[in-house]
């Protein structure tokens, strides 16, 4: 097939065009970095419950060994990043604020790192549930903030049957390659994780959304999949947020998910190329997460790249390793756009990271210029993905009027895409407003149950 | 290893911002003014150069004022006044006193945008609040018009320019009598047609060789500086483009079935003030509707009444009432027409 037969010309509704910054580090090959000598290993790296230790300070550990066990279904264990020494079980900062309680991990320095612990399954003989089981068991969580276990995502509701796959290759936040470095370089994994992810499921069709800044990575996958009827690549436009989930399935398939509804509710299953990525290495081999492609990149970076990082790597190594030097920066942990920029640096990588972007103080790109008020203008209205009323919502928000954002204006169905920040002429922290409006909301929420 | 001395710095996300920040709109709306300012100028002279100047200065003043009052950071900065100033200049008659035009000025901002809490909360475009208030107060001052191109109008200006505060300005039919070069009877085009069923010829107000307000003259420049601002994202085209709709709406059947007695819908959109009113004073952001529904609703209505205010209605010119009628309901039509949300069937 022809890459132009590839375009469909479709996507979702209003968004906004920032400049990618992705010629950084898109040309650069994944790189595996040093290890730190110390990793910090939060049970609770995924949304749900918080693994169950399996071992005691002072023991020695194999890498990829498990350390950690699931604590029921919605839970992943934790696979040792490295051969070393377990130091102590303690509470230590994370990148979400609380402290968490972490397993901390001497690495012998001396040692191989060979990887050493495998159990490997007959791929053939595995049953939907098996697969779905070894998914868990490799401890696969999915990417953004709330890194919910992927294995629960594989279970939809029973009345709602899937009839698609999406594999998500959009990477629509600015700076990040590391999804794009993937699909470049592990096709056959990707390719090998979506044919799992169709058995599992149960599901013929799969289709692998890309965008179109990334036409390298979308030809090479069309001619992997060429003699695969089932898996198809289509092409959708550049634009931001064209990877969040209700957007793609938009763009692909000409689906609307009901607001407040899972992607089930219209028959589709999304999972990002990086998770199918991971299935398709670690399946085979009955090995856990213990690595992850992280990109670090912005202007505060000597040495952007596309790095092999072990989970659990304090941030601080990484950036000293990327050639971070000492000055004033804003460090954003995930993509600048739905990112959190953090206070302090001795947090650890963790599963559901994708980036980091360093950038010096800020840029007139960045600049927040001082906030006037609402002028009406309607870009936030013309820029809102989910077609919400962003003008209104911030001025029932300065007006404190909680409740009627939410009954009357939809607020529960903002996503935090951050579109309406970033056109607003006013330098209204919308997205900011809508988030306190929410947690103040569920606040009341909770004290009227009790 | 030593340690890094990274000072961090928190912001929230997202922590990309898109560079066009509120005095960047502002001024690009006065630079796609300033060929509509410069014509006006050149078509009537030196009283219009004084009467932009006044405006300006006093809606400057007037700012600056209340800002002190009110104890607020200044807000002239973000040239959302000088819009106002000279948006006000452009809806007066080429001679108007320029103490009648301080006037103006003053209410426009005092009334128009700093009792409403400045920029942003104003309900109504602020030049027109002004506007309609000299309209109430001097009728007979508002209602004299020169017409352009007098051969004398760089050295001399129009007699009622200079009157005395508080004075009655003179009468000037003499002095246009003993001005004018052809037949040029002073009436703008839009009185013409309604009391002397004469049609002025397209091409003069396209290209705005008629008797009007300052800013009525050339549709022509108009239009393109709204394409300059449409283009660059800092106008919606929707609203201008509704306006005329609405007004066409309304002229083409009267006119298809009564030519001699209705204009026809060329001659509607192009004279008067209505190009100038769609193109730079309804598409005022603060005071129109963001929804992508309420935006036409909101033009069409300013179209449609335009036209029935100057057929059906006392005045020849009804795009101002239109304009600040359009904005008073405004936020009933935002509210009326919320957007569909993403993945919903109703709205
Ligand atoms: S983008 Fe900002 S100024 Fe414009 S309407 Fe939205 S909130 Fe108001
Ligand atoms: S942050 Fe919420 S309101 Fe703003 S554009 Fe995104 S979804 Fe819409």
């Amino acid at each position: 097939m022809k890459l132009s037969a590839l375009f469909s010309g479709n996507t979702f509704q209003h968004g906004v065009h920032p400049h990618d910054y992705k010629g950084l580090t898109r040309h650069l090959p994944i790189r595996r970095l040093p290890f730190a000598p110390e990793l910090i290993l939060p049970l609770s790296q995924h949304a749900g419950k918080a693994s169950t230790p399996l071992v005691k300070p002072g023991e020695e550990v194999v890498r990829g060994q498990p350390i950690a066990v699931a604590d029921g279904f919605v839970s992943v264990p934790l696979h040792a990043p490295a051969t070393g020494r377990v130091r102590s079980l303690q509470l230590m900062p994370s990148a979400r604020g609380p402290k968490t309680m972490s397993l901390i991990l001497q690495v012998y320095q001396g040692s191989s790192q060979k990887e050493l612990y495998d159990h490997p399954h007959d791929l053939r003989q595995l049953s939907a549930d098996e697969i779905i089981q070894a998914v868990q068991e490799a401890g696969m969580v999915g990417l953004g903030g709330a890194a919910f276990p992927t294995h629960v995502k594989m279970k939809p509701p029973a009345e709602q049957p899937v009839d698609t796959i999406i594999a998500n290759g959009c990477e629509c936040e600015p700076y990040l390659t590391c999804d794009h470095r993937l699909m470049l370089e592990q096709p056959d994994n990707l390719i090998q994780g979506l044919h799992l992810m169709q058995r599992a499921l149960g599901v013929e069709r799969a289709i692998i959304g890309i965008e179109d800044n990334k036409l390298d990575a979308a030809q090479l996958l069309q001619d992997y999949v060429s003699n695969d009827p089932t898996i198809a690549v289509k092409v959708v436009k550049t634009k931001y947020p064209q990877g969040a989930e209700k957007m793609l399935i938009k763009s692909v398939l000409n689906r609307e998910v009901p607001p407040g509804s899972l992607p089930s509710a219209v028959g589709v299953s999304v999972f990002n190329v990086g998770t199918l990525t991971q299935i398709g290495e670690l399946l085979p081999h009955g090995r856990g997460v213990i690595e992850r492609v992280v990109t670090v990149s912005g202007d505060g970076v000597q040495h952007p790249g596309n790095y092999l990082v072990p989970v659990g790597t304090p941030v601080e190594f990484l950036l000293k390793q990327a050639g971070v030097v000492d000055a004033a920066h804003e460090v954003i942990l995930g993509g600048p756009m739905m990112g959190m920029s953090i206070a302090a640096l001795d947090v650890p990588v963790t599963k559901a990271m994708s980036g980091m972007v360093v950038l010096k103080k800020p840029e007139p790109d960045t600049e927040r210029g001082k906030e006037q008020p609402c002028i009406r203008c309607g870009y936030c209205v013309e820029a809102c993905p989910m077609q919400l009323n962003p003008s209104m919502l911030g001025m029932l928000a300065t007006s404190a009027d909680y409740t009627g954002m939410q009954e009357n204006y939809h607020l529960n169905d903002c996503f935090e895409c951050g579109s309406c920040s970033y056109v607003c002429p006013s330098n209204i922290p919308l997205v900011q407003y809508f988030r306190i409006a929410k947690s103040i909301n569920r606040d009341r929420q909770e004290t009227a149950q009790k | 290893m030593p340690d890094l001395k990274i000072t961090t710095d928190l912001r929230t996300s997202p922590h990309l911002k898109q560079v066009v920040t509120v005095p960047q709109i502002m001024r690009n709306v006065v630079y796609a003014l300033l060929p509509v300012c410069a014509y006006s100028v050149f078509a009537f002279g030196l009283s219009v150069l004084l009467l932009l100047i006044t405006t300006t200065l006093t809606c400057i003043l007037t700012e600056w004022l209340y800002c002190r009052l009110a104890d607020k950071p200044s807000s002239l900065d973000d040239w959302s006044i000088v819009i106002t100033g000279l948006l006000l200049a452009l809806t007066l008659p080429p001679g108007f006193p320029l103490w009648m035009a301080a006037v103006a000025a003053f209410v426009a901002v005092g009334l128009g945008k700093a009792l409403f809490g400045g920029l942003g909360y104003n309900v109504m475009n602020p030049a027109l609040v002004g506007r309609a208030f000299v309209q109430a107060a001097f009728p007979v001052a508002i209602t004299t018009w020169t017409p352009p191109f007098l051969p004398g109008r760089f050295q001399e200006l129009i007699p009622t320019t200079l009157t005395q505060p508080f004075m009655i300005p003179p009468d000037i039919n003499g002095w246009i009598e003993q001005q004018r070069v052809d037949a040029f009877s002073g009436a703008t085009p839009l009185a013409l047609q309604k009391f002397e069923q004469i049609i002025t010829p397209l091409p003069d107000l396209v290209l705005g060789s008629i008797a009007g307000s300052a800013g009525e003259t050339s549709a022509l420049i108009i239009i393109l500086g709204g394409l300059y601002l449409a283009a660059r994202k800092m106008l919606d085209w929707r609203i201008p483009v509704a306006v005329m709709a609405g007004a066409i709406i309304i002229a083409l059947p009267l006119w298809l079935v009564d030519a001699a007695r209705y204009p026809d819908p060329l001659f509607v959109l192009f004279s008067g003030g209505l190009m100038l009113g769609a193109v730079f004073m309804a598409s005022d952001m603060v005071a129109s509707p963001v929804t992508p529904w309420g935006v036409w609703i909101y033009g069409l209505f300013i179209g449609m009444l335009t036209v029935v205010i100057r057929l059906f209605g006392g005045l020849t010119e009804g795009v101002m009432y239109a304009i600040l009628l359009g904005n008073a309901i405004s936020p009933l039509i935002s509210n009326m027409t919320q957007p569909r949300i993403f993945g919903s069937r109703d709205s």
